[in-house]
């Protein structure tokens, strides 16, 4: 709403300039609400907001209530306890800074990939980008003999430096650390900013800086002044998104940092399954929704406000090869960063995958995939397991980015006039905004009961239903869609819409002849987080009772859920077979053009 | 622009495609007046362990004309917790997969009816710890320490007897064991030390894991890191533990899922009096199930002779009823404790919270 209000006076007085202009035959006015009339913004908004309440809030409030009221009567007693009780105001503690550090972290690290990607165009660039977002699919168990594999005591890491230094011990002893935990943040998170920011960055136009450099800026300061305060919308979005992942980080915590670090997702786990004290785990899955709630919040006012219309360029114009030296390093260097921190892992499990046969061959656990020797009723054929995945990733790309388009739009709507009649919904963007993003800083362990406890009446009866497989992991997903594709959207100067509209475009046309193209790019990198969501089965899927139509993770816990060695080594295969596909269909997104525009 | 639409028209129809009830039946499908009548469903609500060989099960659907649904949702807590939380409007017909640490709590939660199968006459009295015939014994397992065999052998060590053994010097820094608070093993083997030490004394179980963590061993969050992860044999030399808490039928296990056939397996439960936990899994008829009469076929069928057979090829555990013969890797292979340590069922419901507590505070704080 904010938009054009503070910083952007250049442009808003060029505007009321222009607008000025129209008005002898258009009051702008007018425009504006032939573009987004306020029953059509009404209407889109119905929808994303609809699914919210029906798979999100209701079960969410089914299960809180259950747990707050279980005789009728209401009490937040817990709640008061919570508060007075120093273990969990030292796990509430822990859980805000492990996230604000693995933050910074993980943007520090991540930006100047961002740059790399967004400015240099050089050969395997796709492959490269599509390998750093692989991590972010795979079981936390998966990871983390990764990581031993790696960084244990007789991981690669370690044989390495004991043999160059001479030492007889192993150097780095990160196992149960705090190191390690951000470590694994960082693995995790790293695509996110690359993704967003590189996506946003691609399409600014270099000649802001260049014009800053000329009139004698220093590098730095020409970024400081100029690129940074232009890229923060999408740095925002990047960073909020990486906070409320690590917020609400379990897997790695429980796994990685050991039984001595606890987050709140991790003390709701063990509240909820090992105890049954449903009132504390309430308790705590309300605080954590609320940090989540009051951050958004902040969050969605500061970026309504730092963000401006801009002029965008294709990326055949900002982007080129690294032909100096100096170019040539700094691209070496963040790729060479990029392979070592998130490709490595990866690859020492493949190597493991292929090299722990001591009889069959590199290809034997493999093999064994397509066997079922027990004859098992319970044996999953990979191919099922694949065709499985990537029906529920699908289907959840689909949803989310259709729910995700219709949420972004309604939250970059204008009011049509200054005194806009007031609208029956409370449609202000910095309300609805943090609305969209709850899901993903709400408990898993939490809204998996709520399912279970809200979805068991017709026409929602919905508990044992692949359909709320997907419907779980669009909740998750469509988080990802917005925060996407909201910077691209709001960056769109209104006058080009407005100048269409004036030339006779009905509003969908206008859509998607100006808007659609813009934001095609964000579009797609929204599309694969949604696909990543899926195919890494986030969210409250794995407390979901579901008949057998198992899942690539789903097989790999199977494996790894008893002993012997051809369970550990077809669990590696399957967690192979599982990067291999993701690739595929990161390459495949990515190829996606929108129209013949192309290159935005 | 057509493309994009086109991707999501796709995406939706095969959505549609994979979430709607299915394909319609073809016309040859459609029963005829002397067709069969139509299978009835009966769904079984169990943990991520639950398997069974494809026959077996097909002649149970055969025999009764009936269509077996599974419903897996992680582990046994979960599972538990699910089916208390829908107990009005139940998920299921049959509840499989609570064990002994979890049973005080599905009782107390009146969830379960009872139901008195013949089949109880081959199972031993003392499995049967509900006497009301609510939860009925299908299997137990016991958790036990395990070792890496080729790791003693090459340091001249002995492997470990009991429990005792772990807290002295030679032991020092080879255990690893799961955190009782997140996992299932974790918390039989936090009740096997409370079952031999006792709660009080001189030398209660807080004292022995005091003395444990003195000995520097190492708490994981669960069993695939510690097995995966640690454990000297399973992470194929990359952790440092030979010693890790597992269950007595893992060696068979190792060797049944071995890529060369062993002569021996290659590890060993240690299964000295009171070193062990046995966990014994109940089946139950959900209160609310709809084919009640289907529902105890398939109670009578779990513990038949068939189904009992089946059971520690496919669930790793072993078979309560007597009758049951054990498969050739699993009598040769497999040892079992005469004298697991005993800690009473209602006692685990009634002090988890506080034994947890107790151990986190002396073993990680």
């Amino acid at each position: 709403m904010r938009q054009g209000d503070k910083g952007t006076r250049g442009q808003g007085d060029e505007e009321t300039r222009s607008e000025k202009r129209f008005a002898i035959c258009h009051s702008p006015f007018a425009i504006r609400s032939i573009l987004h009339p306020p029953s059509s913004i009404l209407l889109l908004a119905l929808l994303p907001l609809g699914f919210l309440l029906v798979f999100y809030f209701y079960p969410l409030a089914s299960i809180l209530s259950l747990s707050f009221a279980p005789e009728g009567h209401f009490s937040l007693a817990t709640l008061g306890k919570l508060f007075r009780t120093p273990y969990y105001l030292h796990t509430l503690w822990f859980t805000v800074w492990q996230a604000a550090l693995s933050t910074i972290l993980t943007v520090g690290l991540a930006l100047p990939g961002a740059y790399v990607f967004a400015r240099y165009d050089f050969p395997g660039k796709s492959l490269v980008q599509a390998l750093t977002t692989v991590p972010f699919v795979l079981p936390t168990i998966v990871v983390a003999l990764a990581f031993s594999a790696l960084l244990g005591p007789r991981g690669l890491a370690n044989l390495a430096l004991m043999r160059l230094l001479g030492l007889d011990r192993p150097p780095l002893d990160l196992q149960y650390t705090l190191a390690i935990i951000l470590l694994a943040h960082v693995f995790y998170n790293y695509t996110l900013v690359l993704r967003i920011v590189g996506t946003y960055w691609a399409n600014l136009d270099p000649r802001l800086e260049e014009a800053a450099r000329m009139l004698g800026a220093s590098r730095l300061r020409a970024f400081r002044r100029v690129t940074l305060p232009l890229l923060s919308p999408a740095i925002g979005a990047a960073a909020l998104l990486v906070f409320i992942f690590c917020f609400t980080s379990f897997g790695v915590i429980l796994v990685l940092g050991g039984p001595r670090f606890a987050t709140l997702e991790v003390e709701i786990y063990r509240q909820t399954i090992q105890y049954l004290d449903l009132p504390l785990a309430a308790a705590l899955s309300v605080v954590q929704i609320l940090f989540t709630f009051a951050l958004m919040a902040v969050y969605a006012r500061l970026q309504a406000r730092v963000t401006r219309p801009l002029e965008l360029r294709p990326r055949q114009v900002t982007q080129r090869q690294p032909r100096r030296p100096r170019e040539r390093l700094v691209v070496g260097a963040n790729v060479g960063l990029m392979l070592v921190l998130l490709v490595a892992p990866l690859a020492a499990l493949v190597a493991r995958s292929l090299t722990l046969s001591e009889t069959g061959g590199a290809l034997a656990f493999y093999r064994q995939l397509f066997e079922n020797p027990r004859g098992s009723a319970f044996y999953v054929p990979p191919v099922a397991a694949v065709r499985n995945s990537l029906t529920f990733a699908l289907a959840t790309v689909a949803l989310s980015v259709t729910l995700g388009l219709m949420a972004a739009t309604v939250l970059t709507h204008r009011p049509s006039s200054p005194s806009p009649p007031s609208p029956p919904l409370p449609l202000s963007p910095s309300l609805l905004d943090p609305l969209f993003m709850l899901p993903l800083g709400t408990s898993a362990v939490t809204l998996g009961l709520g399912y279970i406890v809200a979805l068991d009446q017709p026409p929602l009866n919905l508990r044992t239903s692949p359909l709320l497989v997907v419907l779980a992991h669009a909740l998750v997903a469509l988080p990802f869609v917005v925060r996407s594709v909201l910077p691209a959207l709001r960056s769109i100067n209104p006058r080009l819409r407005e100048a269409a509209a004036l030339l006779g475009a009905s509003p969908w046309r206008v859509w998607r002849k100006v808007d659609l193209p813009i934001v095609a790019r964000a579009v797609l990198v929204g599309a694969v987080f949604a696909f990543t969501v899926s195919m890494g089965e986030f969210g409250a899927t794995s407390l979901i009772a579901r008949p057998e139509r198992p899942t690539m993770p789903v097989a790999i816990y199977r494996f790894l859920g008893r002993p012997g060695a051809a369970n550990y080594g077809q669990a590696l295969a399957m967690a192979t077979l599982l990067m291999l596909v993701c690739t595929l269909g990161f390459l495949a997104i990515e190829r996606f053009r929108v129209g013949e525009v192309g290159g935005f | 622009m057509t493309r994009l639409c086109t991707f999501v028209a796709v995406g939706l129809l095969l959505a549609l495609a994979a979430c709607g009830p299915g394909p319609a039946p073809s016309p040859t499908e459609v029963p005829t007046p002397t067709a069969p009548p139509e299978p009835r469903t009966v769904r079984v609500m169990t943990h991520d362990s639950f398997d069974i060989g494809e026959e077996v099960l097909a002649a149970f659907e055969a025999q009764h004309n009936a269509k077996v649904e599974v419903l897996q949702a992680g582990d046994a807590g979960v599972v538990l917790n699910q089916a208390i939380l829908s107990a009005d409007n139940p998920l299921a017909d049959v509840l499989y997969g609570v064990d002994n640490t979890l049973l005080s709590r599905a009782l107390k939660a009146g969830i379960l009816d009872p139901y008195n199968s013949p089949l109880l006459a081959h199972i031993p009295d003392p499995l049967e710890l509900d006497p009301q015939q609510r939860a009925l014994p299908v299997d137990y397992g016991d958790v036990c320490l395990n070792y890496d065999k080729a790791w003693f052998a090459g340091h001249n060590l002995a492997p470990p007897a009991n429990l005792e053994d772990l807290v002295k010097p030679e032991y020092k820094s080879l255990t690893v064991v799961e955190n009782p608070a997140t996992s299932s093993p974790g918390l039989a083997f936090l009740l096997a030390t409370i079952g031999h030490f006792g709660e009080t004394g001189d030398h209660a179980y807080l004292d022995y894991w005091a003395a444990l963590r003195e000995n520097d061993v190492l708490v994981v969050e669960g069993w695939e890191d510690a097995y995966w992860g640690q454990f000297t044999y399973g992470s194929k030399g990359e952790g440092q533990r030979p010693i890790v808490v597992s269950y007595a039928s893992s060696p068979p296990v190792e060797v049944q899922f071995a890529e060369q056939p062993f002569e021996e397996a290659p590890t060993a439960a240690v299964v000295g009096d009171g070193s062990c936990f046995r966990q014994i899994e109940f089946v139950g008829i959900l209160k609310g199930a709809q084919n009640r009469d289907l529902a105890e076929a398939w109670i009578d069928f779990m513990l038949g002779q068939t189904f009992q057979e089946d059971i520690p090829l496919h669930m790793f555990m072993f078979p309560a009823n007597q009758d049951a013969a054990l498969p050739e890797v699993f009598a040769k292979f497999a040892l079992v404790p005469d004298h697991p340590a005993e800690v009473d069922y209602a006692a685990i419901e009634t002090n988890r919270e506080a034994w947890i507590e107790a151990w986190t505070e002396v073993v990680l704080r």
